[in-house]
């Protein structure tokens, strides 16, 4: 008897029992809450009268988007919109990706300048800008754009055929025809010959020893692929010029005030975070590697382009990822100031619609979608980078 | 062949180096750095410039075009900053509408709270008084923001608004995302497949979308979730959201803790005979925790700003109240630069304070105190 009770007993003292039962009380929880909310929904969306369903997507928005990169009238299906607000998302995202790289590369550098008042100024620009909420800044930036410049009839001619004014800032730009993409294709096709010979010449040195000058094959590979097309494809050079007229500027293509606002104010905010993390790469890399690469008879642009910057990179690119990230996440701000981001379409079709649970389900996949693609790069690249240990 | 003496007799014979005179070491310390090379005499002047060009427009604009009297007449002809616009105002930005004659209430709980804070930071009280005066405090700032009670009158949190909605958004956010942060750091780094997965699956999505999207599933979906008849408060649902995003950050930081941890401690205090709470409660959390406390102090940096996006479903949090303010009929149009530098400041005052508090914390971790 005693013994069936300690038998009894020791099942609940046996770890692998356990660990059995913990996992499955977990997943069974988790299973039942959702059943719970799920017949809670179904029940509130029967009692609302509210469709259920992805069917929406291919109705009739009716809705006008006041920028987009691809064609979109009001006409269109729901699935366009959000289609358009993506790549609205995206393509911010790109520009205020390229411009805090490159703002915030340089302030990382002046924060180590050895001229005390420049890495002063740089510090300020840092804290100015972490300390305070992006929203603030993009309510800022936009309202100084619409209220501090003038009218479209008084814009600024900042430079020739630029103009600047409340509605934007407005350049001159070419009309895009299938003959620039030909030539655009062809260009990429250069820079990847380039890199092919680029990388034979360096197998080439390392092998032999010698080094040769290499940059102008790169060069001729890069260019001789666009100069080609562009004798074929004929290109249409005419640009569309902006002009002054008596109340609005007419051709040329214009960058609105929402997305110039948000463009600069993603671009700052992350400009900062991104200047802290090249200032703490660089300071990883030890004294000692600048010493010696001193000893070996390098300047000091070489000591950084090729002793440095690489090791420094190890240590930058982790949280460089993150704060890429978080832009991207960031982007949906625009909401705030009217940028047909997605989250900003989305909103409108929830409200046409009703259809709250799918417009947030779109718009969450495909914000995880993004960010885990963003990840996947980045990681690879990472990997490339990292130290290789044996 | 030269040994030891020949080179103590060479040393002395050389000359005594002389100390350099005041003028030399002022030109090393201080000139060379600044006009050293050509270069670098050009970016200082350019630094110079534009430090002259900063000083210039803030004293111009807060000092001689400054609109020091009047009212939003004189200040629509002015160029400079309005005062009149901050005599006017200041109340309503801070504690926003707030019943106007309880605000000494919200400002007394607002002391009292950052007082605790003060108290908190200094590590000489980490002990466990800290915990009497947290449950003091927090009872003392519910009564006196809510009211319901000892003739105070009851402020429902439709009325919680401005400055101090923002610091309760942000402390209620980390206080609860805490403890489920850590859970949920446990759970990552749990052996049990399934516990982990779930956990993974939950930090990544959260992390993955913006803070934008979960504060919308809180004020759109979740009163569908709700079973008939319930409805949530529209300040919790914020708050929850919040809570629910700060638990997956700190859920990260939490597990850069864990993992700094040595194997060597979890097998020594199982061959202690602690099971796994105790290990964890006794011997490996304290460790990793304090280890986590710099990453945890940067991320309520950013929640206490993050939570300026509640004003994007309708809350009237410090950024609202401003922005309402500036808005108001009488100074519409008129303030924008007053409203926005004042939020700014504010936000700047205290982002910073706790950004050079946790620069702190690290060089004392780096020193290895305590």
């Amino acid at each position: 008897m005693s013994f069936d009770a300690s038998s009894g007993t020791s099942l609940l003292y046996n770890l692998r029992f356990r660990a059995i039962l913990y996992q499955v009380l977990a997943v069974g929880g988790i299973v039942l809450v959702g059943l719970y909310l799920f017949s809670n929904v179904s029940q509130k969306l029967a009692e609302q009268n509210i469709a259920t369903g992805f069917g929406y997507l291919s109705r009739e928005a009716g809705f006008v988007i006041s920028q987009s990169l691809i064609d979109y009238k009001p006409t269109n299906t729901y699935g366009r919109a959000i289609l358009v607000g993506i790549v609205n998302t995206v393509w911010v995202s790109i520009w205020s990706v390229a411009l805090a790289t490159i703002i915030g590369l340089f302030v990382g550098i002046a924060r180590l300048s050895r001229n005390p008042l420049l890495a002063f100024l740089a510090f300020l620009y840092v804290e100015a800008l972490r300390n305070v909420p992006l929203l603030l800044y993009l309510f800022l930036w936009y309202a100084l754009i619409v209220t501090s410049l003038p009218a479209v009839r008084e814009a600024w001619e900042i430079l020739p055929h630029v103009f600047l004014s409340n509605s934007g800032l407005t350049v001159p730009s070419m009309i895009w025809t299938s003959a620039h993409t030909i030539i655009l294709l062809a260009l990429i096709l250069g820079g990847v010959l380039a890199v092919l010979v680029q990388r034979r010449a360096t197998a080439e040195r390392i092998r032999t020893g010698q080094v040769r000058m290499t940059w102008p094959l790169v060069a001729l590979a890069l260019l001789v692929p666009p100069i080609l097309a562009a004798l074929f494809a004929q290109p249409d050079l005419t640009l569309s010029i902006p002009e002054k007229g008596r109340f609005r500027l007419t051709g040329g293509s214009q960058l609105t005030p929402e997305f110039t606002a948000l463009l600069v104010g993603l671009a700052l905010s992350a400009s900062a975070g991104i200047a802290e993390i090249v200032r703490s790469g660089i300071l990883s890399v030890r004294k000692g590697q600048w010493e010696a690469a001193r000893a070996l008879g390098l300047r000091d642009g070489s000591t950084m382009r090729l002793i440095v910057l690489p090791q420094a990179l190890r240590v930058i690119i982790p949280p460089l990822t993150s704060s890429y990230l978080s832009l991207f996440k960031n982007s949906s701000l625009a909401i705030a100031i009217g940028y047909p981001d997605l989250v900003m379409v989305s909103n409108t079709t929830m409200n046409q619609t009703g259809q709250a649970i799918e417009g947030i389900a779109i718009f969450m996949l495909v914000y995880l979608g993004l960010s885990i693609m963003i990840s996947l790069f980045m990681n690879w690249y990472n990997s490339r980078v990292a130290l290789k240990e044996r | 062949m030269t040994t030891a003496t020949d080179i103590a007799e060479a040393q002395l014979k050389m000359p005594a180096l002389r100390e350099p005179s005041v003028e030399r070491r002022l030109f090393h310390r201080t000139l060379k750095p600044l006009f050293g090379t050509p270069v670098n005499a050009i970016v200082t002047l350019a630094c110079l410039w534009i430090v002259w060009l900063g000083i210039k427009g803030a004293y111009g604009w807060l000092v001689t075009r400054a609109v020091t009297e009047g009212g939003a007449q004189a200040c629509k002809v002015g160029h400079g900053a309005c005062w009149p616009f901050y005599e006017a105002k200041l109340r309503f930005m801070i504690f926003g509408v707030y019943p106007y004659d309880e605000h000494w209430r919200v400002a007394l709980a607002m002391i009292l709270f950052l007082g605790a804070i003060g108290i908190t930071m200094i590590p000489r009280f980490w002990n466990r008084n800290l915990l009497v005066l947290w449950g003091v405090t927090i009872v003392a700032t519910a009564t006196l923001i809510w009211g319901g009670v000892f003739d105070l009158s009851y402020v429902p949190t439709t009325q919680w608004s401005g400055l101090p909605l923002s610091f309760l958004l942000s402390a209620v956010g980390l206080a609860f995302g805490f403890p489920l942060g850590v859970v949920l750091a446990l759970a990552r780094s749990s052996k049990l497949p399934a516990i982990r997965v779930i956990a993974i699956v939950f930090i990544e999505v959260i992390r993955g979308v913006p803070l934008i999207s979960i504060l919308f599933m809180a004020s759109v979906m979740l009163p569908l979730f709700m079973p008939s008849g319930i409805t949530v408060d529209k300040l919790l649902r914020a708050q929850i959201a919040i809570i629910i995003f700060a638990a997956a950050y700190i859920a990260e930081a939490v597990r850069g803790g864990l993992q700094a941890i040595p194997r060597g401690q979890h097998e020594a205090s199982s061959a202690m005979g602690l099971h796994y709470w105790q290990s964890m409660r006794l011997v490996v959390l304290p460790q990793a925790l304090k280890i986590a406390i710099p990453p945890l102090v940067n991320i309520s940096i950013g929640f206490f700003q993050d939570t300026t996006l509640v004003t994007i479903i309708g809350l009237l949090d410090f950024l609202s109240t401003v922005r309402t303010a500036m808005t108001d009929p009488n100074w519409v149009g008129i303030a924008v630069m007053e409203g926005y530098v004042f939020a700014a400041v504010v936000f700047l005052v205290f982002s910073y304070g706790m950004g050079a508090y946790s620069r702190f914390l690290e060089r004392r971790m780096r020193l290895g105190y305590d």
